[in-house]
Parts: structure tokens; sequence; C-alpha cells
């Protein structure tokens, strides 16, 4: 991909976070993450997005040291991931996809405890702090059991924190969680960020995507795009056109056979399609113009984007 | 349908869910199929309430057809087996102090000397009574023996001397446990079972439960090591068990009023071999099981053969050999042997070495395997 946008981020290496060349992990034989590169400034928010089981997870441990990586090199807050993962594991806040705290052990034993496994200075007062930044306080005697998923989710995030990391991985950490939650989750990160932390993301959500500084977007082991928003979209070259109308339902199964017609999606009572062949596509799509549908050319989302990449890759996966 | 009555569509679609997961889950499946073959060959095939072939040593200090003749007849009993031939009574009292013979009989020097002047001569079965069980059966049968077996030398002339009472006069010490109490064996005894099941079932499910509920990749993402995740985990239960031997060991000072003759020092000493013994199994147990009621399953796949081939609550010289091999294997058999010997016969370090390196060897056979598959778990 860009090799421009390459050679331009390691001639700043040591602002790098992350810097990661081929890294590879299989699982018997299958290749779960596959010659992946990742390059991530300090203080950057970034996004990892990529279908279920296309290898973030796997990624994220082989960062923080859980796994050992097949094959590539790389540093992480400039510690060798393969040789250093004590240091790495000292300086990385890593927030699991499940809630993997003790259930049995109320806020405050809970994050006790994880100062005292990072052997945090002046224990007490740091605790009392990540409860306080939380809003945690009132609650620090309730068990991690009793609380509920957007609860869980901050006192995750607490914990992470709490040895004062300089990167945090946080895996679909929004997952399940309600809109106000996540909104608070993610001004909690913009705070984090501005402080200097780097945070790489995992997430489903294309607002959540739209949030991030930059983005890779990976597909079975595969890296297929990664940059800003806007150039993750630009890159992608998609036409999208959006139509309204009466029975849409009807016009979607008419239009997908069409050429250049890649991608026809409903939006309540609009349909996005979209289709690299712009020419193409724009004349598949006049056909229903001069009905009593209206046609209208608009800018691709990210959404349209991820799909459309998603299928090439199945493509080339089979 | 109606949705208020029972439907018998809903109750079969039930039945073959549980069904398909049952055989998804191979590990419980295997475990349901092979704890009652195993029950059914440990008690059908394994158990004999009442041995034979028992290890005796002869201390026979009279040359002459009378003792050689009893001596005979003891051999061709099936109760016991022939083993030692002792050339006096320290080493008959050690031979039975370390465990290796169960019996020692001992001829009188002047035996056949007072048998022809018809005065009685005594001779001594002493027996290893630590398992009342196990030698109640071959004591009633020496008894018999002692009585009919001159029966056969003593003709012609001599024949009057087969008389009432019998000819010899048989005496039983049973040594460690004269008189014959129960208690004297299964509460030491329960030292040994009490923590085999806390420290194999609880580290095992400890374990398990760490990564069934996800948090043990928490714990490994931080810069916790390995070892002290394992150790930390384990020292609770390493004191936890001591705590349980004290309250046994106080049971049966103050409420059975076992006699604890040897060294409670040596003893301690001793259980940390078995408690760690144990707790290798658990940990061994925790990296192949997936979930806690297959920790569970496997860890009761272990505590069975533990009670019924160590000789806890059945005679080990009574199963077969095939049985006392598997029991020979087992961290419980050797450790009930050392507890039993320290706790009634005053046993020392010398008598229980025999009994402790199998114990370190299977720590570190099971150890090994443990810490193996417990790196392949992680990554």
């Amino acid at each position: 991909m860009s090799n421009s946008l390459d050679e331009l981020v390691s001639s700043e290496a040591t602002d790098l976070a992350i810097d990661v060349q081929g890294a590879t992990k299989r699982f018997g034989g299958r290749t779960v993450v596959n010659s992946l590169e990742m390059q991530v400034k300090r203080g950057e928010i970034y996004g990892f997005l990529g279908p279920n089981g296309s290898g973030k997870t796997t990624f994220l441990r082989v960062l923080c040291g859980l796994l050992r990586p097949d094959g590539g090199s790389g540093h992480c807050l400039g510690y060798d991931i393969l040789t250093q993962s004590t240091e790495i594991k000292r300086h990385v806040g890593y927030m699991t996809q499940r809630f993997s705290f003790y259930e049995d052990l109320s806020i405050e034993e809970n994050l006790n405890f994880i100062a005292r496994i990072y052997e945090v200075r002046e224990r007490q007062a740091a605790v009392e702090q990540s409860l306080e930044r939380l809003g945690l306080t009132d609650r620090r005697r309730q068990l991690a059991g009793v609380l509920s998923g957007g609860w869980k989710q901050r006192l995750a995030l607490a914990a992470c924190l709490i040895h004062k990391p300089q990167l945090l991985l946080l895996d679909e950490p929004t997952a399940g969680v309600d809109p106000k939650a996540r909104r608070d989750f993610w001004e909690e990160i913009y705070h984090l960020a501005a402080e200097g932390l780097t945070v790489l993301i995992t997430t489903h959500y294309m607002d959540e995507a739209e949030r991030c500084h930059r983005l890779a977007y990976i597909a079975y082991g595969n890296l297929l795009t990664r940059g800003t928003v806007d150039e993750v979209v630009r890159r992608a070259g998609l036409t999208t056109w959006e139509l309204t109308g009466p029975d849409l339902a009807g016009v979607a199964k008419e239009i997908r056979p069409l050429p250049g017609v890649e991608q026809v999606v409903a939006f309540g009572n609009t349909l996005h399609v979209s289709g690299r062949d712009s020419a193409r596509l724009e004349s598949s799509v006049m056909r229903w113009q001069s009905r009593e549908h209206r046609c209208a050319l608009i800018e691709s989302s990210l959404e349209d984007v991820f799909i459309s990449l998603m299928d090439q890759s199945l493509d080339n996966f089979k | 349908m109606s949705g208020h009555r029972f439907n018998i569509h809903r109750f079969a679609a039930i039945v073959v869910k549980e069904f398909i997961q049952m055989r998804r889950d191979r590990l419980t499946f295997g475990m349901m199929v092979g704890i009652p073959m195993i029950q059914l060959i440990l008690f059908g095939f394994a158990i004999n309430s009442n041995p034979t072939k028992l290890p005796t040593a002869i201390l026979c200090a009279d040359q002459s057809v009378f003792s050689r003749t009893l001596t005979t007849a003891v051999k061709n009993c099936d109760y016991f087996l022939f083993t030692h031939e002792a050339r006096n009574e320290a080493e008959a009292r050690s031979l039975l102090q370390r465990g290796e013979v169960q019996f020692v009989l001992c001829i009188p020097e002047d035996f056949s000397r007072k048998l022809l002047r018809g005065e009685r001569p005594s001779t001594l079965l002493e027996a290893d009574a630590t398992d009342p069980a196990a030698t109640g059966g071959a004591v009633a049968a020496m008894t018999e023996l002692v009585r009919h077996s001159l029966d056969r030398d003593l003709q012609g002339p001599l024949r009057h001397l087969i008389a009432r009472p019998a000819p010899v006069d048989l005496r039983v010490h049973r040594h460690y446990n004269p008189e014959i109490i129960t208690q004297y064996n299964i509460v030491p005894g329960l030292i040994g079972v009490v923590l085999t099941m806390t420290m194999v079932i609880i580290t095992a499910l400890a374990i398990t439960r760490e990564r069934e509920r996800g948090t043990m990749e928490n714990l490994l993402s931080t810069p916790a090591r390995p070892a002290e995740v394992m150790l930390g985990k384990l020292v609770p239960y390493i004191l936890v068990g001591y705590i349980q031997v004290a309250l046994v060991l106080c049971a049966a000072r103050f409420i059975f009023h076992v006699p604890l003759t040897g060294s409670l020092f040596l003893l301690t000493c001793v259980m940390l071999v078995f408690i760690a013994a144990n707790l290798a199994v658990g940990i061994t147990f925790s990296t192949v099981a997936h979930n806690q009621l297959q920790a569970m399953q496997m860890s009761f796949f272990f505590f069975l053969p533990s009670i019924l081939l160590s000789g806890f609550m059945f005679p080990f010289r009574g199963m077969p050999l095939w049985a006392q091999c598997i029991g020979e294997v087992l961290p419980l058999t050797h450790f009930l042997r050392i507890v039993r010997g320290i706790l009634l016969k005053g046993t020392g370090l010398a008598e229980i070495l025999p009994e402790l390196w199998p114990l370190v060897l299977f720590l570190v056979v099971v150890m090994g395997v443990g810490i193996k598959r417990y790196r392949q778990t992680l990554d």
C-alpha cells in the first residue's frame, strides 16, 4: 500500500508507540495474523477494524506479549515485542473483550489487586484517584459481579489505567454498552489521548471508527487498508447512489445483478447502491431515475467502504 | 397446541439438546462411562478384605523335624508368603517396622525339646496390626495350623501329645495396635485422604475457574509471571491443607486417642512433599480441563483409585498384583504407609525413605507434565 506514507512514518520512528512489521501468528495450520504491519504514533487513537474472527484480538495479544508471534518483528513503546514482553506488559493496559476481573471481589478490591500486581507506588492514593476519576467512589464496595455492563466497563477501564500505562489496548470495549455510556467512555478516551496516552481500539461501530485519528482494517489476517477516515474512503474509490421511492425491496432485487453494482444496502427509507466502476454504476442506477424514484449521488460512508473491502477479501479467499 | 400443557415436542427438543451437548463434551462423556467401569473393576476385582499371601518372616532358633514341619505348613498356607529368614530378633523387628513383612513367626530354640516333653512350647506370631483388617484372617488360620500341622509327626509313641489343648502354645503379638482398634488405622490415613481431596480438587478447580471466567488472560497480560501466579494461587491452599491436618491430628489425639508415637516434625516435612505431589496433579488436571465440571470429574477420577487402591479402606496386600502396581504409583499409598509408620510405629527418616522416593518421583514426573502443558495452554 502507500509506500510514501510508510517512509514518512519510519523517519519519525521515535514518535511511534507501536511499530510492527510482518507480524504473523498461526494456530495449528491456520494463519490468523498474516504478516501484519502497523505503525501507531504516540498520543494517537488508532482504530482497528475487521470482521469477526479476522485476527484483531490475536494481534492485540501478540502486541502485549501474551502470545509469541511465529514471524515478524517490531517494537511496542520502544521495547522489542519478541524479547521484552515483560517490559511491555509493565507499560501497557489491556482491556479484554470479555469482562475479566474478579466478580467475587468488590470494585475496590479488584483495583487494589491490579495495583499490587503492577507494583503501583502509593497504591491507596492511586486507587482512590481512579475510583474518583471514573465515578466509582460510591460503588467501591459493590461486588464486580453485580454491576451492569456499563459499570463493568468503567471498572475494567479504571483497572487498565491504574498503573498509568503509555499504551492502552482496548478490545471491543463498548460492545453491549448503551449510547450514553459509550459517549462518556469516548469522552474519557479523548481526555487520555490528550494527556499523551496512545490508544489502540478494536470496534465494530462505524461511529466509533470515525472518531479515531487513524484506522486499519484487516480481514482474515490480512491488512486491507489503513489511514485517516478520509484517506480510507478516498482510496477505496467507491461511488454511492442513494435511491428513494416506493418498493425499495423490489428495486434492490432488480438492481443487484446489474453491471457496476457491487453493493446494495437498505438504510431505512433509502437504498445505498455502491460500486467502484462509477460510469457503469451510474447507467445502471439511472434506469430508476425516470420513474417515481429519485437517485442522488452521495458520499460513500465508512461502512460502505468496509463492506466492499470485506466482499473483495472474501473473493480473494475463495 | 396449547402453550400451557406439558408439550412432548418441547420436552423432546430439550432432551435432544442435552444429548448433543453431552456428546460434544468428550471428556465428560468419557468420565460418565469411565467412572462406573473403574468402580466395577476396583470393587469387583481389586478389593479383597480378606487378604492372603501376606509377607512373612521366620525367625527359627530350633533345627528339628517339628519346627521344619511347622514352617512348611505355614509356607503351604495361602495366607502367608515367606519372604525373609530373620537371623535375630532385631532384624525381625526392623522388618516389621519398615512394613516389609506383615508377620514374623518366631520358633524358640527349645521348641522340639519342650514339645517332646509335652510342655506346650510357645511359638510367637508377631503381627503388624496397624491395619486390623489385614491380619485378622491370617491370625485365625495360624491358630488352626499350629494345632494340626504337627499331627503327622506326632505318631506312635508321641501320639499322646496330640491332645487338647494344642501341643504348641501360639502367642500372637499385635504390634502397634494391640487392641485392634480400627480408628488407629483409619484416622491417620484420613490425613492423606483429606489432603488428596483438598489439594487435587481445589487446585484443579481454582485454576480452571480462572481460565473459565477469562480472568487468567487478564492476569497473564500483567507483569505477573506464571510462576508467581501459580505459587500465589497454591500457597493459600497449602495452608488450608495444614489446617486440615492439624484438625485431624487433634481429633486423632483427643477424640480417638490414637497414639502419636513418632516425630510430628518429620511428618510435617514429609507432608509437604505429599501436598506438592497432589498440587501437581491438580495443576496438570487444570491444564487439561476446559471447565470446572471437567476438572471436578478428573479429580474424582484420581480420587477414587486413591481411596480404594492405596490401602486406606481395604488392605493393600489383599489386592491382586495389577491393582497393587497401580496402587504403588499413587502418592496416597506411600503417604499412608509413612503417616501410619510415623504415628503408630514411631518410624524415623531412615525407615520411611523407601516410601519417600516414590513420592518424590511422582511429584517430579507429574510436575514436569503439568508445567509443559501449562506452557502450551498459554500459546
